[in-house]
């Protein structure tokens, strides 16, 4: 499988996609922490995929999403944003509800953490 | 505070928003390469977060890409 499609797979099938720079266990930047952080904080599940490995990981993503920075979280496909956008919705509390609309009420009862690793091709 | 680092993405900024109602740039760490950015402007009512940023992005694209910006804060605000 072609790397754009491993992300676009991971981006489609995941409930919360979260690429990041490192890992959940040892975040190797301060937005893709904050991110991370908002996430935990709403009780999301979280798949992590590092970009770091490979800067074709984050080649192909942007080029796919069209957005330029790392962290970049998705919820059920769509792009939710990046570590700012993501951070005011959780303070907000409007990350909580987007979350229960696109994956239902109990969408945190899973408190799953996962990662996913790319392979370039 | 403008300065030498802030002064071009403030231009680019203007450029992009001549009717913003609040327009700064600050250099986070005083190295010249990680900024917040805050952006009020009518353009904004009715988008989403996403594509809010999304705008602010593409009038920051040439420094984004060639390295001068290596991160960038953004906060953005309708001005209804």
């Amino acid at each position: 499988m072609t790397l754009r499609d491993q992300i676009s797979e991971i981006i489609e099938t995941q409930p919360v996609a979260l690429f990041m720079k490192g890992t959940p266990s040892f975040a190797a930047c301060g937005n893709s922490q904050r991110a991370l952080t908002a996430l935990r904080t709403a009780g999301a599940p979280v798949t992590a995929v590092d970009i770091l490995p490979d800067p074709r990981f984050r080649q192909e993503l942007s080029a796919l999403s069209g957005w330029p920075t790392i962290p970049q979280v998705f919820v059920k496909g769509e792009l939710v944003g990046g570590a700012d956008i993501v951070e005011e919705l959780a303070a907000t509390g409007e990350l909580e509800r987007k979350l229960a609309e696109a994956l239902g009420e109990g969408f945190g009862d899973a408190r799953e953490e996962r990662v996913i690793p790319l392979a370039a091709a | 505070m403008a300065s030498v680092a802030t002064e071009p993405l403030q231009q680019l900024l203007r450029v992009a928003f001549p009717d913003a109602t609040e327009l700064a740039v600050v250099d986070r760490t005083g190295g010249g390469d990680h900024f917040q950015v805050t952006v009020a402007s009518p353009r904004f009512e009715g988008l989403s977060l996403v594509d809010q940023h999304r705008l602010v992005y593409d009038a920051l694209a040439a420094p984004l890409s060639d390295g001068t910006i290596h991160e960038l804060r953004i906060k953005t605000k309708g001005t209804a």
